[in-house]
């Protein structure tokens, strides 16, 4: 795990300035504590900010091949670097370290972007193929790592993290009102979009090429969502076994490292049975580490106690206090670069910290279950909502809903009659692409009416939702409504708020690498095989998962219907004696200053929302404010005060400096130092 | 104290889920249709009457007929305490 950044110069006058170079890596420190790179050339540069974890003497990045010509700076892991390395070695190649990296580097040199097809791993890269003249780069299938671009008529510039770019004088620092309103509406931006203006994301499963006079992107993988009648789907008990194989296997290789492998236990389903089959097969002193919650709504103390005593693991707990999410959500903004709707983040942003603490740089994760195996209460709310539609007379369909969402009812329920109007559906709503996602978006886009009369006006003609439906794939309205739901759930919501705001933002904050066993292309490729019903039984989600693993995990989280792993907003930001950071951002003078928010409505729903005696209700509304708050953050951190931040420059452990020989008509490397 | 319910109902939406009169809000209006009130923001509007109006609202009377514009509200709330003529009106002192 790693920070990597680059330049590549457009044109012939334009050449990189090392000083501003290396303040852009330094950005990156946090991602790769352990030692930094770079390669520098009159008009290309690659560096690297290591966290080493595999091959930890020998893997200084940027790595060569055996003639130069070829130079990576690489984030993230190979895990089947070990059976790709003998494949190499068989057809000659030579390696002068022990890295996953190296075999990478190989690999594109030996296959070019096809290499890609072949790396079951997270990662985000660059190569410098300097035969070509031509910059490589590429991010896993669904995203796990960052990897983020400028690019003008001068230069190229790419980087894990938007604010390693923003230390180049030439890249604009400016929010996209549209942006906004896709975050506001749909709850993150959709790819490549960042919220910042003129800086892009590579998107998942994508790579990039870029030259002086050319930049192009290709998709190499996508979620593989087939038509029932062309999936072969095989019977339920040669289907458990091909499960229980692969997710053994995928934990396997994502137990290579050289320092000690932890893990995550929420005591939920999904992170409950990673540690399980870790500590049954692998570890049996497995590590692992949970958050409890000072609002009981929130806290699941009582099973990760019951999941730890039936695996027998040593776990560590941290106590998320809603002091502690006030006090660094302005850090985890600075992380995540972008507004949040949800304090999930911070809590985890703790965690990543106590685990570091503890000497641990990789974790275990369960993440990606719910969005592979069905865990999400959006796909049976929609389940629900389509058999309202087909079967508009019939009275028991409708009472399903209120069962839905007893975490954001608190108990109480409006009743029946609003949760059908609320949730109606008509037949012909069915027809509606992202049926699934409507009613969410609906009510959650409400909250662009707090935005400021300029940025409205910014955003005459444009819909987020528009914008999504026109980069779905052909055959997406043919799919079945599950796979649907799916792939709207991965495509925008996992990569873009999952695996960065709650995963590599906050984990490596604090220097720490997740490994989502769930997230391992051919678990997502087996489970997109498996017939909807397998997957969501009735109601009851996950089903296929419960039913295979059911042997190996206590009964009480086997039958544990899915409690989603929310934190508090109103309770963590009350008004407070004396003052604080929320009340200067949100102040009449602050919000006018940034523009993006009306003056009137902002201070009536910061009164109503921060209130001492909060009435109950409104998540909408805790999201207005929280959404708020984080932008006037994002405001203020990126755009108003950047260059008041401290930067500890980093000196470079390696140091790959190419001259051009005036003598000689080709390039000559000179090693420094490494 | 002006008895009048529709003024007192309508400052209530704005305040609590517009935050700021910028004309939307019509007597007719659809809070549900229009986005205004979500299916957790009724059990406030509830609160609101129950207490403003010292009222009791029955489950059964929870339905958008009742409740979903200031319209249907001051029409309910007119029947509701025309029928309960002994209920003392808070507002009214």
């Amino acid at each position: 795990m790693c920070g990597i950044a680059g330049i590549l110069a457009r044109t012939e006058s334009a050449t990189i300035q090392e000083k501003t170079f290396l303040r852009m890596i330094s950005a990156l420190r946090h991602r790769g504590p352990d030692e930094s790179g770079v390669y520098l050339s009159p008009h290309v540069g690659l560096a690297n900010t290591r966290l080493s974890i595999i091959g930890i003497d020998g893997g200084t990045q940027p790595i060569g091949n055996e003639d130069g010509t070829l130079w990576i700076v690489f984030n993230g892991e190979a895990f089947n670097y070990v059976e790709l390395k003998s494949e190499l070695v068989e057809k000659g190649h030579r390696f002068a370290t022990p890295t996953d990296t190296e075999v990478v580097l190989h690999l594109y040199e030996e296959l070019g972007p096809d290499c890609l097809n072949r790396i079951n791993g997270q990662f985000a890269f660059a190569i410098w193929d300097s035969s070509r003249e031509e910059l490589f780069l590429a991010r896993d299938r669904v995203g796990i790592r960052p990897l983020h671009y400028y690019c003008d008529a001068h230069m190229f510039a790419f980087a894990s993290e938007i604010k390693a770019l923003f230390q180049h004088p030439d890249v604009p620092r400016t929010l996209d009102a549209e942006a906004l309103a896709q975050v506001f509406t749909l709850w993150t931006t959709v790819t490549p979009r960042t919220i910042f203006r003129g800086i892009e994301e590579l998107p998942p499963g994508h790579y990039m090429r870029v030259s002086k006079n050319k930049v192009w992107v290709e998709r190499f993988w996508s979620l593989p969502a087939r038509l029932m009648e062309n999936r072969r789907v095989p019977s339920p008990g040669a289907a458990r076994e091909e499960l229980q194989a692969l997710l053994t296997d995928a934990i396997r290789i994502r137990l290579r490292a050289d320092v000690p492998v932890g893990a995550y236990l929420s005591g939920g389903l999904d992170s409950t049975l990673i540690a399980a089959l870790t500590s049954r097969h692998f570890n049996n002193r497995l590590k692992t580490f949970s958050i409890g919650f000072e609002e009981e709504r929130f806290d699941e103390t009582r099973f990760q106690r019951e999941a730890v005593q039936h695996l027998g693991t040593d776990h560590h707990w941290i106590f998320a206090r809603n002091a502690d999410i006030r006090e660094h959500f302005p850090s985890v903004v600075w992380h995540c670069e972008k507004p949040l709707l949800r304090t999930a983040p911070v809590p985890l942003y703790l965690l990543s910290r106590a685990v570091r603490d503890q000497r641990f740089k990789v974790v275990l994760t369960g993440e990606g279950a719910d969005e592979v195996f069905g865990g999400y209460n959006i796909f049976k709310e929609t389940k629900i909502r389509r058999a309202c539609a087909l079967h508009p007379h019939s009275r028991l369909r409708p009472l399903l809903l209120e069962k839905l969402y007893p975490y954001i009812l608190n108990n109480a329920s409006p009743g029946q009659a609003y949760l059908e109007k609320f949730f109606a559906a008509s037949p012909q709503d069915l027809l509606d692409p992202v049926f699934s996602h409507r009613v969410r978006w609906r009510n959650s886009g409400r909250n662009c009416t707090f935005f400021s009369s300029a940025v409205q006006s910014d955003l005459t003609g444009f819909s987020p939702v528009h914008v999504l439906i026109d980069r779905l794939p052909p055959e997406f309205s043919d799919l079945d409504p599950l796979s649907q739901a799916q792939i709207l759930e991965m495509e925008i919501f996992m990569s873009n708020y999952l695996l960065t705001s709650q995963g590599d933002r906050v984990a490596m904050a604090h220097s720490l690498e997740l490994r989502m066993p769930f997230l391992d292309y051919r678990v997502i490729e087996f489970a997109m095989r498996l017939p909807p019903h397998w997957k969501i039984f009735g109601l009851t989600e996950k089903h296929f998962l419960r039913r295979t693993f059911a042997d190996l995990l206590p009964a009480s989280v086997t039958h544990r219907p899915k409690q989603p792993y929310r934190a508090p907003i109103r309770e963590a930001f009350p008004f407070t004696t004396p003052p604080d950071y929320v009340d200067d951002l949100l102040s009449e003078s602050a919000v006018r200053r940034a523009g993006y928010f009306n003056l009137a409505k902002v201070a009536g729903l910061a009164k109503k929302v921060r209130a001492p005696a909060a009435v109950a209700a409104g998540e909408t509304q805790d999201m207005a404010f929280l959404g708020i708050l984080s932008t006037q953050l994002v405001h203020h951190q990126f755009v108003e005060n950047f260059g008041a931040r401290d930067l500890e420059p980093i000196v470079p452990k390696k140091r790959i400096v190419i001259t051009r020989n005036r003598s000689h008509s080709f390039d000559e490397a000179t090693i420094l130092s490494c | 104290m002006e008895w009048d319910l529709e003024k007192t109902v309508r400052e209530f939406v704005i305040r609590n889920f517009i935050f700021d009169d910028d004309g939307s809000l019509q007597a007719e209006t659809s809070f549900l249709d229009s986005g205004i009130i979500d299916s957790t923001g009724v059990l406030e509007l509830i609160a609101f009457l129950e207490e403003t109006y010292q009222v009791k609202i029955e489950d059964q009377e929870i339905i958008p007929e009742n409740l979903d514009s200031v319209h249907n509200i001051v029409s309910f709330l007119e029947r509701k305490l025309g029928a309960a003529p002994n209920l003392q009106r808070a507002e009214a002192n």
